[in-house]
């Protein structure tokens, strides 16, 4: 029963943080340090595209997608796992 | 056909709405090959959505708080994805985004990341707390959070600037595709933009701006799409171009050098650019590109994840894992149209500049590319100009000027597609406009009538009182922006940025902090909000009257001024100041727990 067991709370919500941390680093290699490598890695080709050039118009975008359905799929299975699905 | 209710119906209806608007598109087609003019056409294509969007905002009327405000917290995740994008991509996005990037070039993308990778944050640190929490309003949570009266007036000052800011901007969009599409002067145009975003919003609140957001979301990503897909078949750059264009991008890298761009132009023309960025290679100074690059994004980032009338759209969904599946869901609508903005801006740009192609103006005598028709028409409305700054008679890259909304809003014609696609490109323009001013308006309406008006000045107000104050401020509220807008202050996508620079600089560490941080109090998130916001507005007066930006840091990036300040400030002074009570501990804790029912009540 969630809210009487402050121990499984704090496991829940232990979790919880440690997959959201998990998911901000990942988004902030892509939304900035890639991005500030752009000229580097633009000496790499990715089907056709200078891959510095490729991962802002695209690849970035991409993984925010899947990242975010990643996260929620994850973040089901903690909430299941503690009784807090709905 | 229909069994059950409207809710287990809804894929039907969309979806026979979206087969009725691909029949209209067919019927707009045989009507031009009949021989009805252009402009006919573009007035039908603009009258006939709004028309729709009118009556679905008719149909979704309500007398009741919580279909006023949370559309009966009903709205399943995929539908509520639709309505939360087309709240999103505005007028900016839809006209102005590949403009953006064609005169950008890579410096500009920050852009396009910002604006998809501030979902993480959204799911990661705000949608399903504040849907958990149950408020109405994003000053709602502030107040409740935090306590007092005082919080949630500063959360309702920060979210009236930064989304007036922004709802000017669509207004003045609105206006200037009606004016285009209806033949009528701008000023005329932007109350009537007024009138058709007032006839969706008032009569049904938030739940009539959901249905009639899924059904502008449709519109807006067949216009964006079609003409893109379209053009790219009839110009041989392959059935999908989005994931062929990598040629092309390369191939202007090599023209840039032959055609000489990154030449200043000898003469400027008010409101009209010409091409001197580079399309990808950052540019001489590779530090300061990338640092402009990251602070952008940043702005962009934690600005979607502060602005209002994005959260908002999550208190609608039936749950707090819905919520969560719906952001998912708006990313991936979102990114249909952002991963094709950059793929128009690069092949309309290898269009106007490879000489292989029939389609190229660059380098061509100038008496014949003023012989075209795109050319003429879009010169008649100064959306375009050409002029033989070193008199030689042929087209330099650096003589020809134009608007950045050129670059989606011509694609048609310049490929030599019929004008029943421009006609379509007007449609989306309009109801991505039409989407995020509704979005805007409701916010601040709702901001004002639930905390200002019934929370604080009269909480004994009934319900038939709330609404009606509620609809009262949406028409005065509109009505403003609309008198502001006529104005004309500044250029769409300007003000747009300031309003992610003002709702990052006050908003966005009191909302995460009063989640993630239980310490956070009542005095630290006023410090924060209130140092966060005067640093950052401060700072954006100063180099508006004449300041030099420090590091580069202009007026689409000073919310990189007002957000370490904001942080700092609710630190400190929550530090100095008492911790919360026990009861306002509690209630963090049961914030951060999925399930169970909400903090406030419903028909609080």
């Amino acid at each position: 029963m969630p809210g009487l067991n402050p121990e499984a709370d704090a496991a829940h919500w232990r979790k919880t943080r440690n997959l959201t941390l998990f998911v901000l680093a990942i988004w902030a290699v892509f939304a900035f340090v890639v991005h500030i490598f752009a000229g580097t890695l633009n000496e790499y080709t990715f089907i056709g595209f200078p891959l510095g050039y490729y991962l802002a118009v695209q690849g970035s975008l991409i993984i925010f997608v899947v990242l975010i359905f990643f996260q929620n799929a994850r973040q089901d299975a903690i909430d299941e796992e503690f009784g807090m699905d709905e | 056909m229909f069994k059950g209710d409207f809710i287990d119906n809804l894929p039907k209806i969309y979806g026979l709405y979206t087969g009725g608007f691909l029949v209209f598109i067919a019927i707009m087609a045989v009507l031009e090959q009949l021989g009805v003019d252009a402009e006919t056409i573009g007035i039908l294509f603009v009258a006939f959505t709004i028309c729709i969007y009118a009556a679905i905002g008719w149909i979704s009327r309500t007398t009741q708080v919580d279909a006023y405000y949370l559309a009966g917290r009903q709205v399943p995740p995929v539908f509520n994805g639709m309505a939360t994008a087309a709240d999103w991509m505005s007028g900016a996005s839809f006209v102005a985004l590949a403009g953006g990037i064609y005169f950008g070039g890579h410096g500009y993308l920050g852009f396009v990341v910002g604006w998809t990778g501030g979902y993480v944050l959204v799911n990661s640190l705000m949608a399903p707390y504040l849907r958990k929490f149950g408020c109405y309003t994003v000053p709602d949570f502030i107040g409740t959070r935090y306590g007092g009266n005082l919080a949630r007036f500063c959360a309702v000052v920060i979210l009236a600037v930064a989304s007036f800011t922004y709802v000017t901007a669509q207004i003045n969009a609105t206006g200037t595709i009606a004016a285009r599409a209806l033949n009528i002067p701008f000023e005329l145009g932007v109350w009537f933009g007024l009138l058709g975003i007032l006839i969706c919003s008032m009569l049904g609140g938030m739940r009539a701006v959901t249905w009639t957001q899924v059904a502008q979301y449709i519109v807006l990503i067949i216009a964006y799409l079609v003409p893109v897909i379209w053009m790219s078949n009839v110009q041989g750059f392959g059935l999908i171009p989005h994931f062929s264009y990598g040629d092309a991008v390369q191939r202007i890298a090599e023209l840039e050098a032959t055609l000489g761009v990154g030449t200043a132009p000898t003469e400027t023309f008010a409101g009209l650019k010409a091409l001197v960025a580079p399309h990808n290679a950052p540019g001489e100074d590779a530090g300061m590109e990338s640092w402009k690059f990251f602070t952008l994004a940043l702005c962009m980032m934690a600005g979607t994840a502060s602005l209002p009338h994005i959260l908002m759209r999550y208190f609608t969904t039936p749950s707090v894992r819905d919520a969560r599946q719906s952001v998912a869901w708006s990313l991936l609508f979102i990114f249909l149209l952002y991963f094709t903005a950059p793929a128009l801006a690069t092949l309309t740009k290898l269009q106007l500049l490879d000489p292989e192609l029939p389609t190229a103006i660059i380098g061509k005598a100038i008496d014949d590319v003023m012989a075209l028709d795109w050319i003429q028409k879009w010169s008649e409305v100064d959306f375009l100009k050409i002029s033989d700054s070193n008199g030689d008679g042929i087209l330099q890259i650096n003589e020809f000027f134009m608007r950045s909304g050129i670059v989606v809003l011509a694609t048609p014609e310049i490929a030599g597609l019929p004008y029943v696609v421009s006609g379509l490109v007007a449609a989306g323009g309009m109801a991505a406009a039409m989407s995020t001013a509704d979005g805007l308006l409701l916010a601040i309406a709702n901001a004002i009538s639930h905390d200002l008006y019934y929370k604080i000045v009269d909480p004994t107000a009934d319900t038939k009182r709330r609404l009606i104050v509620a609809r009262l401020l949406l028409i005065i509220i509109g009505a403003a922006g609309a008198a502001v807008a006529s104005l004309q202050l500044t250029g769409i996508l300007g003000a747009v940025a300031w309003a992610f620079c003002f709702a990052c600089s006050g908003l966005f560490f009191p909302l995460v902090l009063g989640v993630w941080w239980k310490r956070a109090n009542r005095q630290g998130a006023v410090a924060g909000m209130v140092f966060g916001f005067a640093a950052g507005a401060g700072y954006l007066y100063a180099i508006q009257n004449g300041m030099e930006p420090w590091y580069g840091l202009d007026g689409l990036r000073f919310g990189i001024i007002g957000m370490p300040v904001s942080l700092v400030a609710m630190v400190v002074v929550s530090y100095m100041t008492p911790a919360p009570d026990e009861e306002t501990q509690a209630m963090v804790d049961e914030v951060r727990k999925p399930s169970g029912r909400t903090i406030l009540a419903a028909n609080h």
